[in-house]
């Protein structure tokens, strides 16, 4: 019989198979292992070190995301050790920029100043834009730490939003190189890299241009899986709380591929779609289409009654008499001149149940075969 | 497509033609980047535009437009010749294999470089990369269909791929790439007019009774109906009276744009269903607005035959309704009664009447989609076809030899003209026009062409110019670029008011009905 390979967390025996990391090994076995840079399914860079995990005889804590699983390994997840080194990553992460919520502790006698520094850099009174959908925020909570007593470095970088979708806010990057990432591996679009040297690290296109003028193609995968404030959708940022938002799954309408999306909703209005993780056949990404294209729903120029031309012009009709003139005349052709003389064109855009109807409509009640659609125009 | 979107990573070859993935199919483009760059797949582009995808690429055959039959046998030939087929698949799972290969021969790499272009060592090459490589894919899309000769070239992929043994394995397929959303479901449940849902065709008597019984009806018509592409000829000549079009727009994407025009005035009733004015419904009598994705419930099939639900997030605009209600609505007032509860009891029904979907049901589908065909509901759904074998039994090679596209460059109209999307609009664009920073990534159709070509002509970058073809005439900007190849000029479609529709030709493919978009001739001039 094969020997399956066994490790220890958290006192609990784990088996892994032969290339699995400690993370992987862990949240198969439902330990929550914090990570910040780590993204599935691409090459781990150890960039954030929130993921330090105790390894009995190691020398130093390693990183859970990139360090592979061995025999016999036994590893603590929340040791006293690991969570001091995790507070003190999110301490400095959370000094380095303007993260202007409420985890920074409001009774800082700094706080005034600083939020106004930040309102001053971000052209808005109110908290951080992701507040309460940021990673950051959240592990700040769970390890209890403040900003607070820290001196808050200034921006370095001002913001850009000189492209229609997306805002990169450099003041609240953490540099985890996630972005870099999906940019690279899951997208491979190869738009963005860090740039620049130590303190003065940031995330650029080729040549430090701004991403309008770059190879980016606005797919947004890099603001999906930004975990703080530091990219967001353009017209979703400081408009759509995600407290305030619904979310339903559905199937992008525009090309074949059928992207697994949210539409996140308010008030009636679709303000903004995500792509669904983790869920075949997109598992997640989604092209500027299906991400930004979604203004059509809501538009002005939607239809919003029945229209009946009259001498050349189009005027308001109700459903009852619209349908009862459609139902009178298309009863007439077929009458007098058969169903052959009737064509329907049904569509690759509405759902499989209306083309079983129109389908059905053709063939049961005008009696013509003439259905087609434009699928090959 | 005969296997899934994420098998496409584990091919260790992808032949990629006659589709700019990275625009039309973004994130199918992501799959395949991958295994390039993740997996050390080898990717093979035929295309003669400098697609972004072939930054990827280990091949990259650039034949001249129309010629896709040529270099297919052309590679058939060396593997053939050189003795790469896969002579046990060959022999268990197809036949008339001999008729191809007496085909092919003809076909040498000199006698295809003479037709497409294409160097003959580098025919060469590509052949032995695709043959050798334990699983390769084929993805292809509207630039293989497109043409008088689509449905050849299709059929010469298919040989291709069996060939080498490449169907029905994890990593091979012959995959179209469909451009709409659910063109996939649009066919599979009866919207053309030789088949019923399941492709059944319409001739088929025990299907037709079967529909009889459930839907109480006598006397359902058994004689193929008219193409789209029939319709509108016949709509000019006053035999089709009336025609009842929902969410389509052919006013912008139908070939040779002037006539259609003409057919659409003709008509004596004329009914369109959308949800926007379109350019279309401005010539309806009457307009019946529609809900869109984002307002429904209901299914989508995507382009690998995965049924995914669609589901409702915010109510529709004014009074507009589901498509299938206003049609259940017509119906009724003719005196048939039609009506539904749900989209659900609707699926419920054609899953009932159509054998590959019979399997599936709106509890099965609620997370994850499932690939049709799915006969049961035991049956875990068929992400790659031609598993065992084929649904015909054996898989038939097809003989097929190279003709010319329907209209060839000459004096008069010297530049070749072929129409494709942007990444950033979407078909006839009534969608995503509406969204500003979309407008902002491409604001306006362009003339794309190499330096030399523009030069010759005496234009420049930005210029506008008057593109003629036999057809009509449009004005748009000129854009220099390196995608382009010298004496071929590539407009978009999306664009109403230069429509390159304008310019294309009507001329059918004769078994699918589907016009030479990809070929026509073209003249351009300076100035509008
Ligand atoms: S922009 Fe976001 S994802 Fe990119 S490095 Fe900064 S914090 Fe990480
Ligand atoms: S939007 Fe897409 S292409 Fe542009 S930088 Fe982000 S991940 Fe890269
Ligand atoms: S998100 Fe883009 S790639 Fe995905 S289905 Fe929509 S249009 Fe296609
Ligand atoms: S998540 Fe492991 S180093 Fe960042």
């Amino acid at each position: 019989m094969e020997q399956t390979d066994l490790m220890v967390i958290n006192g609990n025996e784990l088996p892994f198979e032969p290339g699995e990391t400690i993370l992987d090994v862990a949240r198969r076995g439902h330990i929550d292992i914090p990570t910040l840079c780590h993204l599935k399914g691409t090459t781990p860079t150890g960039a954030c070190r929130i993921c330090v995990v105790e390894v009995k005889g190691a020398r130093t804590l390693l990183p859970a995301c990139s360090t592979p699983a061995a025999p016999n390994m036994v590893v603590r997840t929340e040791s006293p050790e690991v969570v001091t080194s995790r507070k003190e990553i999110l301490r400095l992460m959370l000094s380095s920029g303007n993260h202007n919520c409420a985890v920074r502790g409001r009774d800082d006698s700094d706080w005034t100043a600083f939020q106004l520094g930040v309102e001053k850099d971000d052209g808005s009174d109110a908290l951080c834009p992701v507040w309460g959908d940021c990673r950051l925020q959240d592990l700040a909570y769970r390890y209890q730490v403040t900003g607070e007593g820290f001196q808050g470095t200034p921006a370095r970088y001002p913001m850009e939003t000189a492209n229609p979708f997306i805002v990169r806010d450099f003041s609240r990057c953490i540099l985890c190189g996630r972005c870099i990432q999906a940019c690279n591996e899951v997208q491979v679009n190869n738009a963005i890299s860090f740039g620049y040297r130590g303190a003065a690290t940031k995330i650029i296109a080729a040549g430090d241009r701004s991403l309008k003028d770059s190879d980016c193609v606005f797919c947004g995968e890099c603001v999906q899986v930004c975990p703080v404030g530091a990219l967001v959708e353009k017209d979703a940022r400081y408009q759509v709380r995600p407290w305030e938002t619904q979310k339903v799954r559905t199937t992008c309408s525009y090309c074949g591929v059928g992207c697994q999306l949210y539409l996140h909703t308010r008030d009636n209005r679709v303000v903004k779609v995500t792509g669904v993780e983790d869920e075949a056949p997109n598992y997640g990404s989604l092209c500027v289409k299906g991400r930004f294209g979604f203004t059509f729903i809501g538009s002005e120029e939607r239809l919003t009654d029945p229209l009946i031309k009259e001498n050349g012009a189009f005027r308001k009709a109700s459903w009852d008499e619209a349908i009862g003139l459609v139902a009178e005349k298309l009863k007439t052709i077929r009458d007098e001149h058969g169903g052959d003389s009737i064509g329907v064109l049904t569509s690759a855009r509405i759902t499989n149940e209306e083309n079983y109807i129109a389908h059905k409509f053709t063939r049961a009640v005008l009696k013509t075969n003439n259905i087609d659609h434009c699928a090959r125009l | 497509m005969t296997n899934s979107i994420a098998d496409i990573e584990e091919a260790d070859v992808i032949l990629v033609t006659g589709s700019n993935t990275t625009e039309n199919h973004p994130v199918i483009s992501a799959f395949v980047k991958r295994a390039v760059t993740r997996r050390g797949g080898k990717l093979i582009v035929v295309d003669p535009r400098r697609i972004k995808l072939t930054e990827f690429a280990e091949q990259w055959l650039r034949p001249n437009l129309g010629t896709d039959v040529a270099w297919i046998n052309g590679m058939m030939h060396v593997i053939i010749k050189e003795d790469l087929h896969a002579k046990t698949f060959i022999e268990e799972r197809t036949e008339k294999f001999d008729e191809l290969k007496a085909m092919v021969e003809k076909y040498t790499p000199a006698h295809v470089e003479s037709i497409t272009g294409i160097p003959a060592r580098q025919l060469m090459e590509a052949a032995r990369l695709y043959a050798k490589a334990p699983a390769a894919s084929i993805l292809y899309c509207m630039g293989i269909t497109q043409h008088t000769t689509g449905t050849d070239n299709v059929k010469s992929l298919a040989n291709l791929a069996m060939l080498c043994g490449n169907l029905g394995i994890r990593g091979g397929g012959v995959n179209p790439l469909r451009g709409q959303n659910n063109v996939q479901g649009a066919c599979d449940l009866g919207g053309l007019p030789n088949v019923l849902t399941g492709y059944q065709t319409v001739d088929n008597l025990d299907a037709i009774k079967k529909l009889e019984r459930v839907w109480n009806v006598t006397g359902l018509p058994t004689k193929p109906g008219l193409k789209v592409t029939e319709m509108l000829p016949k709509a000019h000549s006053g035999e089709l009276k009336a025609l009842y079009i929902t969410g389509e727009n052919p006013l912008v994407s139908d070939p040779d744009l002037n006539h259609a025009e003409k057919c659409l005035e003709n008509l004596e009733f004329f009914v369109v269903q959308d949800i926007f004015l379109t350019e279309t419904a401005q010539m309806a009598d009457v307009v019946l607005p529609a809900k869109c994705f984002a307002e429904k419930d209901g299914t989508f099939s995507n382009t690998e035959r995965r049924v995914q639900r669609v589901r409702k997030a915010v109510d529709p605009p004014g009074s507009a309704k589901d498509d299938w209600k206003i049609m259940c609505e017509i119906a009724t007032r003719m005196g048939y009664a039609m009506s539904y509860k749900e989209s659900e009891i609707i699926f419920d029904e054609l899953a009932g009447l159509t054998p590959s979907y019979a399997g599936i049901s709106y509890p099965r589908i609620e997370h994850e989609g499932l690939h049709w065909p799915c006969p049961t509901p035991e049956h875990p759904g068929t992400p790659i076809l031609h598993g065992a074998q084929f649904t015909r039994g054996r898989g038939l090679f097809h003989a097929i030899d190279w003709i010319a596209p329907a209209e060839v460059a000459d004096d008069d109209y010297p530049m070749y003209l072929t129409t494709g999307r942007v990444l950033y609009h979407y078909h006839t664009g009534t969608m995503t026009m509406k969204t500003d920073g979309l407008n902002e990534r491409a604001p306006e159709s362009f003339v794309e062409i190499t330096r030399g070509d523009a030069q010759g002509i005496g234009i420049d970058d930005g210029d506008r110019v008057t593109v003629t073809s036999r057809r009509g005439e449009i004005q748009a900007r000129i854009r220099i670029s390196r995608k382009a190849v010298d004496g071929t000029v590539f407009i978009p479609f999306h664009f109403a008011q230069a429509a390159a529709n304008r310019l294309t030709n009507a001329a059918l493919d004769p078994i699918a009905g589907i016009p030479e978009f990809k070929v026509c001739a073209v003249k351009l001039s300076k100035g509008a």
